[in-house]
């Protein structure tokens, strides 16, 4: 068994040769998306439900993808088509989803802490797709599968996460899972942003942009949400992009063979440069291509797929 | 005559005690003489009386009914999650004979008819004394004065907002004024929503990691500074409730130091968790103020240790399952108190050495009275028989049915706690018996 438990609710609850599992996993599905036909029939008769409380473009299109290629059955739950609003408790919406008899639930929604509640009341797997600014594991996994794609192992390895850190569920998943594989993990962006006290989860916490790339194997760039606070957390986009962009300056100073990682969707010209957003260090396609890889792989493992079932070949 | 706990005589003993008396518990058993609600006599050795009926009390602590300054009894408005009457009947449970309720009902108790109403209710329940403490402001809105004289004279013990802090400084001075001529005490709900910015637990390393909105410790210190300046210009007497930062309990020190007529309380949950009991988001732990670092719940202890903070309060907070099942950010702020609050201190602060029992019965006791000014909280000849026989060794794990509450929102849910009321007793009348700790059996539990 590559995973101990029935969910995936975050990076923290992952140990690391769980997580190095699920990456080797993905990478042959990763290499079956050369060929012609890429749909695995392993989830036939399964049932699937995706239930996003909150908006989600690319994650939901991510899932939904992972999840036609390996030929489950789909059901898309969301707040803006449902009834489900404010109002109503987590347990309410459990308890309906129980009697559905569903296999496998895929559930983003705006308080931290929700997967995991669902996932102590229902008996099917629980994956976590994003729970307020807590985890986002799908694109921990994603993230870290881009960087060992180019970097093989990672101990020893400098990243350095830039952005509006204390309300982001990625940068939380990445120190997680980095941390777990020997990574060394720093956190750069406005003091408004990244709290002091998360040094205590084995990181470096540095203000300074140019002092926090210096040595950088890899950077991954957050999206700054403008919706959320700019004015009060920050003075706005144009002092952000001085302070913290990622400009054409910032990439001269790199090592030469440091590349950038953005969840996406990009303000370009605020956390990234356009240039630097087109440019050679970006491997944004990669991220999108193997979270598609990753999601699968959970999907499958999390059903009871056989890791040897899927034949040993290419290791992407 | 033979004792009997199915009809409680008009005067009997209370034998085989040790009595809490100053703050102390004395070696030596007593007894207290009761008669037509009052206490007629108390002493050490036996009572040398004849012919009365007696109440063994097998070795029990006896202390004076508990009392408790700070309860949310939810009526009128959500008696879905607890009534006076329910509340009184936790209150007898947790050995309390008086608890102060406090204004923000629906509506708030902003005029005399209202305190008067919340009077009545609580002597029909008859299980405590129920004193009501009135809004500051009109509505809990912070925009216009409630009236002071008229709702003292209906019975109200006390004016505070809690719930919400009191914004405009202006309103808070005037309010003070008013307080030290009529000789109650303005209680503080020491918070400053501008700087917690919608936060829903301590700011600090648990909620970065949570990724939960934290709030910083510098607004209730801030605030706390606030209402001190202000009873230190006005002359009036501040009451600053459940205090929970180390910051907030040093001001509090100095203020008290300069002769500032401020006093303060703790809950049990603040000198006994801290912020890493969030850690699975549970809602059980959420409240307002919140669960704080480790050392604010050392200075919160060694505050009531030290005499800076006066009592200790529940801030007895029910809400209904469905609300406490709302996701952590969701779910509202607050936790009951009375029927563990007892527990929690033997647990806490006795057991862990940070003070006697005598001690934690004084700051249950003596000292609220004092802080309002009420004629209980004492064993003493001519007192109202207010009181309760304590076991501060029984353990015993709380559990969901463990609670007379309306509501089962307890922070300490699975935990085993030492310390519960035996029988609680209103003016002479029993309230409340535990019959696991006061068995009808008459054969005697523990040594001499």
């Amino acid at each position: 068994m590559i995973l101990k438990n029935k969910d995936v609710l975050g990076l923290e609850s992952l140990e690391a040769d769980e997580i190095l599992g699920v990456l080797e996993i993905a990478s042959r599905f990763r290499a079956v998306f050369d060929r012609p036909v890429r749909n695995v029939p392993i989830m036939r008769g399964r049932t699937v439900v995706n239930f996003f409380h909150e908006p989600s473009t690319r994650t939901r299109i991510s899932f939904e993808l992972a999840e036609k290629r390996l030929s489950a059955d789909i059901v898309n739950f969301s707040a803006a088509n449902s009834s489900f609003k404010k109002g109503e408790t987590l347990r309410d919406t459990a308890e309906n989803l129980a009697a559905m008899k569903i296999d496998m639930l895929v559930v983003r929604h705006s308080s931290p802490g929700s997967a995991r509640y669902l996932a102590q009341v229902l008996d099917c797997s629980v994956i976590n797709a994003g729970d307020g600014a807590h985890e986002h594991p799908t694109q921990g996994l994603l993230d870290i599968m881009t960087m060992r794609q180019r970097l093989g192992d990672l101990r020893g390895r400098k990243v350095t996460i830039i952005g509006d850190i204390a309300h982001s569920r990625v940068a939380r998943s990445n120190i997680w899972g980095l941390t777990k594989l020997g990574a060394e993990v720093t956190l750069c962006g406005p003091p408004t942003m990244v709290p002091g006290a998360l040094e205590r989860m084995g990181v470096v916490v540095e203000y300074d942009l140019h002092r926090a790339v210096a040595d950088a194997d890899v950077l991954n760039v957050l999206r700054i949400q403008l919706e959320r606070g700019a004015g009060k957390t920050f003075p706005g986009n144009r002092e952000y992009h001085r302070m913290y962009g990622i400009t054409e300056d910032i990439v001269r100073g790199l090592k030469p063979e440091a590349f950038i990682l953005h969840p996406g969707p990009m303000n370009r010209d605020v956390e990234i440069a356009g240039e630097v957003a087109d440019g050679p260090r970006q491997v944004i396609l990669d991220q999108v291509a193997n979270g598609v890889a990753v999601r699968m792989a959970l999907i499958y493992l999390l059903s009871g797929g056989d890791p040897g079932a899927l034949g040993g070949s290419d290791k992407g | 005559m033979q004792w009997s706990w199915k009809r409680i005589p008009a005067e009997y003993l209370v034998a085989n005690v040790k009595l809490y008396q100053g703050g102390k518990i004395a070696r030596r058993k007593g007894f207290m003489h009761v008669k037509k609600g009052r206490i007629e006599q108390v002493g050490a050795g036996e009572a040398g009386r004849e012919g009365l009926p007696v109440l063994d009390g097998r070795g029990l602590v006896c202390a004076p009914g508990l009392i408790d300054m700070h309860v949310h009894f939810r009526e009128p408005g959500q008696e879905e999650k607890e009534t006076i009457a329910t509340g009184s009947l936790a209150a007898a449970c947790g050995g309390f004979t008086s608890v102060v309720t406090m204004p923000n009902t629906e509506p708030a108790i902003d005029h005399s008819g209202m305190v008067r109403y919340v009077v009545d209710r609580g002597k029909e329940a008859g299980l405590c004394r129920v004193f009501p403490t009135g809004a500051i402001s009109k509505g809990r809105r912070g925009e216009q004065l409630c009236e002071y004289g008229e709702m003292v004279s209906a019975g109200a013990v006390g004016f505070t907002d809690d719930g919400s802090p009191v914004t405009d400084g202006n309103l808070m001075a005037n309010a003070l004024k008013f307080a030290r001529v009529l000789d109650v005490p303005i209680i503080s709900h020491a918070e400053d929503l501008s700087i917690i910015g919608g936060g829903v637990m301590h700011a600090g390393y648990w909620s970065a990691r949570l990724g939960l909105p934290g709030m910083a410790r510098a607004s209730e210190d801030s605030a706390t500074f606030r209402d001190i300046e202000l009873a230190r210009a006005t002359g009036g007497h501040l009451h600053i409730a459940h205090v929970s930062t180390r910051g907030a309990v040093d001001i509090i020190r100095r203020a008290k130091q300069d002769g500032v007529r401020v006093t303060a309380e703790a809950t049990p949950h603040h000198f006994s968790l801290d912020h890493a009991r969030c850690r699975d988001y549970s809602p059980l732990f959420k409240m307002n103020p919140p669960l704080r670092e480790p050392e604010d719940v050392e200075a919160v202890a060694a505050g009531l240790a030290d005499g800076v903070i006066d009592c200790i309060a529940t801030d007895h907070a029910p809400h209904t399952a469905t609300q406490k099942e709302y996701q952590f950010d969701q779910a509202p702020f607050g936790v009951i108190g009375l029927e563990t609050a007892f527990a929690v201190g033997v647990t806490y602060l006795v057991k862990s050495g940070v003070m006697d029992l005598g001690r934690l019965l004084e700051l249950m006791t003596e000292r609220p009275a004092g802080v309002l000014g009420l004629p209980y909280g004492r064993l003493e000849e001519g007192a109202v028989a207010d009181f309760t026989l304590l076991d501060p060794d029984f353990t015993w794990t709380v559990r969901a049915d463990s609670f007379r509450s309306r509501s089962r929102n307890s922070s300490y849910l699975g935990e085993t706690l030492t310390g519960k009321a035996g029988a609680t007793f209103l003016r002479g009348r029993l309230t409340w018996r535990d019959e696991e700790v006061l068995a009808d059996d008459p054969a005697p539990r523990r040594g001499a």
